[in-house]
């Protein structure tokens, strides 16, 4: 259930702080790539890593869709695997290597997956779009043909509100597929 | 050159249409029209490799110096009366800069003119709970919502009002005062915003020619749009005492004109960009807090400052489905053939009027379509309630009733022993006719649609024949490409559009209008691309910016493809008409001969005899000077029987229809949708994949509405504001969708288009009910199809 009386309309647990303006704000220290370069992070403890991709490092790929793990749209690679950026911290980064959707094209061309959600017309309004090439990416590196049902495992976690997920289906099967 | 017989949009003249034996239809490999011009097409939109490499910018991307951050303290109230808000102690915080309260923005505005409830903070009074109240500005968004504890707000409640019974009471509160005053001369209601009643032909003799006569009652609950990107503003001072603001909206030239109003700012004061925006759905077509706060608080503190919503506030934005109670009563002679149709529509609107005047029209209006009808009358209401304000989602007004309609055509062809696709042919609105309530309908594709839809299903070979628990159902449906009324009385074009011709062959298409992932920049650029014998990719769409673009209406009523389409259009036939009167000079030859194509000017029967894309530019601009025209459309001046008709006509109707395959599992309840196979009229393919991707996502919508959504409420408190609670469908959910195009090659529509991204909705949930009802034998007249629904059903049917 919902309280609107809660400041912001934001959810009562847990209480989490987002900056220095809450309380003492313990920074942490946290050296990890990003995109294959090294980052040096000084933060307070609490700080999301889509926060830090999005407001410090100007990486804006990554989307805001709830804040709260439900959608999908912030997802990024935290050394090969996974994760939602909403719900982790750069505290835990040390040492990690981050990819986001800024980093799967490489020499100015898509990765296979973003030239097939391109062409396949995968992307309406586009902003689940990044979370999505980014889960698919993963899933296509640990499993280079996956069939329709590890796809359809990955994309669960990922919400898209315009297309009905078919044109995502398709350009999936198509690289898992070898392209043909 | 062969004409094609198009009136629309002052074109004349089609020397690439290539006439209806181009017809694409299914999913074809290759692009659309375009592709025809002679070049290698990919099929990516113009706008594709932004969205997949994380470069488009939205809102909430954009960055300024000095950015400041707003957050909103919203309403624990359903109905309260603000007594005092003091915001010292807010204020006091290192880094809040302003605090906003509903005097400081007291412009009364909303989408429709006659029903401008709505301000930006509530004023003197909260109607619903999650209402902005007010809104504090700080350095950074954590210090704002700090501060929003520490604003005091003393508040008196008031009886609140929820239901559409308590709503149409006479003796509810009232929750807006001026219809108070209104209702004690009346005796009504006071928490009616507008009530419809329309009757044309004889309905009474109608019915008593009926062999079978049924009436029932429906319900369709209220859902959300659930855009992914969530509603955001940033707005900045400019030198010169200018405004500048970049919004998630559909409607730039609405949201443009709002903001100055209610902060009484000269709109050319003002230019409103909107950049990509993350999904509407109809959710993001009104004027929202987010632009009028930002926008104030940027010119009173001199600094940039956004307001971004969080995920459970869009809940409370809101403008979703209204939850509407419906009563039909249909006559059917034994063949089928409908005498004639009795509506009764009760909307819940919630605490503002939003579009909701032009709800209550659309609740009743599209009832005679897409079946003749000589005798129809109907009864739309739209209530207030303190409840967050409904508006238009996808298929705005028309979902309800045609949910309630189509279901009882089901159910009486049944009773009669028809075939329901047959009782549909029977039934279907032939081409060039007008309704009994005075819609112009123009071209048709509806059997064609239901004919390819049964083929492709199995439909026939399927009903009744899949055994307990499993099920197929059909719908029809018909909706509009734009409305021939714009929402504010004013002579102007719909829609214009500019196009430039550069030197270096590049083409820049600027448009008003706001892609908001439907694809409209995709459609400028093949309608022009087309018209000039070049590529899509070799023009650029700048869109939505109101210093740079002509106005266009906005992304409503499924009017983009149809309005701005026939605009670009005329301005690309502008252009084309300069760059051959220059080539035939130059080559000596009659510029009737000419054809534009694969970026080339030549002559038809010689094609080595022409000139290259850019050569011909340089001709024209030696010719005659600067490269580009303007184009702009009107709607046709369609006469109309029934002056107090100007909500609901449109220039050009789709069709469609579509066959649901369900399972249900008789142990649980659980509804499974299977697959969806959705045959669309939309008059001309201009991009397969596009036009598919938009029939795909109305299906997935209403399947969404079938199974798993409803907005709904407990004392006026949200029950599901988050995506964990609102389940929205996930791939898990959705089922297989097999689009099918139908092309009936509309005469007014650009290269013959129509709508494509609503319409395919409308059948969705009453086809997959129908279908429920085939695996079951449980007519379930109130979605969504939870399992404790459908187990209760069965129950009642004895089956479980
Ligand atoms: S923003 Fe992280 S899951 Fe939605
Ligand atoms: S493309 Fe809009 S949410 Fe997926």
């Amino acid at each position: 259930m919902s309280d609107p009386t809660r400041p912001g309309g934001s959810p009562p647990e847990p209480p989490r702080s987002r900056g220095p303006g809450r309380g003492p704000a313990s920074e942490v220290v946290a050296s990890f790539l990003v995109n294959g370069e090294a980052v040096r992070a000084l933060v307070p403890a609490t700080r999301t890593l889509l926060e830090f991709l999005r407001d410090e490092l100007g990486l804006t790929g990554t989307k805001h869709g709830c804040d709260l793990g439900d959608c999908g749209a912030c997802t990024v690679l935290v050394d090969g695997v996974p994760r939602l950026a909403c719900l982790t911290l750069v505290a835990e980064l040390e040492g990690a290597a981050v990819t986001t959707v800024e980093g799967l094209a490489a020499d100015g061309r898509l990765s296979p997956i973003q030239d097939a959600l391109d062409r396949h017309g995968a992307a309406q309004c586009g902003y689940c779009t990044p979370g999505i090439a980014v889960n698919l990416t993963a899933l296509l590196a640990e499993e280079p043909h996956p069939d329709d049902a590890a796809i359809r495992e990955v994309l669960g976690s990922n919400i898209c509100r315009c297309t009905g997920y078919t044109r995502i289906l398709d350009a999936a099967r198509e690289v898992a597929g070898g392209g043909q | 050159m062969s004409g094609a017989g198009h009136r629309g949009g002052g074109v004349t003249d089609f020397s690439t249409y290539l006439g209806p034996e181009d017809t694409l239809a299914g999913r074809p490999a290759e692009g659309g029209i375009v592709g025809r011009s002679g070049l290698a097409s990919g099929t990516g939109k113009v706008d594709g490799p932004p969205k997949v490499t994380g470069a488009a910018v939205y809102t909430a991307d954009l960055r300024l110096p000095r950015m400041a951050h707003a957050k909103l303290l919203r309403s624990p109230h359903a109905h309260a009366r603000i007594l005092a808000i003091d915001a010292a102690e807010a204020l006091a915080m290192p880094g809040v800069l302003a605090v906003l309260t509903g005097a400081d923005l007291p412009g009364r505005h909303g989408p429709i003119p006659v029903a401008r409830d709505e301000t930006a903070l509530a004023v003197d009074k909260v109607r619903y709970r999650g209402e902005p109240v007010a809104c504090v500005a700080a350095v950074d968004e954590a210090t704002a919502r700090e501060a929003l504890a520490r604003v005091r707000v003393d508040y008196e409640p008031l009886p609140a009002v929820f239901t559409l019974d308590e709503a149409l009471d006479p003796g509810s509160p009232a929750i807006h005062e001026h219809l108070a005053r209104k209702a004690a001369r009346t005796g009504r209601s006071p928490n009616v915003l507008r009530r419809v009643h329309q009757s044309f032909g004889d309905p009474d003799a109608g019915f008593a020619e009926a062999d079978l006569v049924m009436e029932e009652s429906y319900f369709y609950p209220g859902s959300t749009h659930v855009p992914l990107e969530p509603h955001a503003a940033l707005a900045a001072p400019e030198p010169g005492g200018r405004l500048r603001v970049w919004t998630s909206t559909q409607n730039p030239h609405s949201v443009h004109r709002t903001i100055a109003a209610v902060l009484g700012l000269d709109p050319a004061a003002v230019r409103l960009t909107k950049p990509e925006v993350g999904g509407g759905y109809g959710g993001k077509c009104d004027t929202f807090v987010t632009e009028l706060c930002a926008s104030a608080l940027a010119l009173r503190l001199g600094r940039p400052v956004r307001l971004a919503l969080e995920r459970e506030e869009v809940f409370y934005a809101h403008r979703g489905r209204h939850p509407t109670r419906m009563r039909v009563k249909m006559g059917l002679k034994a063949d089928g053939r409908i005498t004639a149709l009795e509506l009764e529509a009760l909307a819940n609107g919630g605490a503002y009027a939003s579009y909701g005047v032009v709800t209550a029209y659309y609740l009743g209006v599209f009832g005679t379509l897409p079946y003749r009808l000589d005798h129809y009358r109907f009864t739309a209401t739209r209530v207030y309630t303190n409840l967050p304000p409904c508006g238009p989602k996808r298929g705005h007004g028309a979902i309800q009733p045609r949910f309630a309609i189509e279901l009882h055509l089901d159910r009486m062809a049944h009773a009669l022993g028809l075939d329901p696709a047959e009782v549909r042919l029977r039934n279907a609105v032939e081409p060039n006719t007008v309704t009994v309530n005075g819609l112009r309908v123009t071209s048709v594709g509806l059997r064609e649609c239901v004919e390819r839809v049964v083929e492709a299903s199995g439909y026939r070979d399927k009903r009744g024949r899949l055994g307990p628990g499993r099920g197929v159902g059909l719908a029809a449906s018909a909706y509009m490409s734009g409305a021939l009324h714009p929402t504010y009385a004013n002579e102007g074009p719909h829609s214009m559009v500019q196009v430039k011709v550069d030197r270096s062959g590049r083409v820049t298409i600027l448009s008003g209008t706001a892609d908001i992932g439907q694809g409209s920049n995709h459609m400028l650029a093949t309608v022009v691309a087309e018209r000039l014998g070049i590529e899509p990719a070799d023009c650029t769409v700048v869109e939505a910016d109101t210093d740079l673009t002509p106005v266009d209406l906005g992304s409503y009523s499924s009017r983009v493809t149809f309005m701005a389409g026939n605009a670009a259009l005329q301005a690309a036939e502008r252009v084309r008409k300069r760059l051959v009167s220059a080539v035939s000079a130059e080559l000596g030859c009659d510029p009737a001969d000419l054809v534009l194509r694969g970026r080339r000017v030549f002559v038809r029967d010689e094609p080595d005899r022409g000139v290259d894309w850019r050569r011909a530019i340089a001709l024209a601009e030696a010719e005659a000077g600067a490269l580009g025209a303007m184009g702009s459309y009107r709607p046709p001046r369609i006469g109309n029987r029934f002056r107090r008709q100007s909500v609901g006509p449109s220039p050009a109707y789709s069709f469609t229809a579509q066959v649901a395959e369900v399972s249900v599992d008789l142990e649980t309840g659980e509804v499974r949708v299977e697959h969806v196979w959705c045959a669309h009229d939309l008059g001309r393919v201009l991009h397969p994949e596009i036009a598919a991707g938009q029939i795909e996502g109305c299906v997935y919508m209403g399947v969404g509405e079938a199974l798993l959504e409803e907005q709904a409420y407990r004392d006026g408190l949200l029950r599901a504001p988050s995506l964990l609670e609102y389940r929205v469908p996930t791939v898990h959910e959705t089922p297989a969708i097999h689009p099918i195009l139908v092309e009936s090659h509309d005469p007014e529509g650009p290269f013959g288009a129509k709508e494509v991204g609503e319409g395919p909705q409308l059948g969705t949930v009453p086809a997959i009910a129908a279908a429920i009802h085939d695996a079951t034998g449980a007519w379930l007249t109130a979605p969504p199809y939870t399992p404790d629904k459908v187990l209760a059903a069965l129950r009642r049917r004895g089956v479980r």
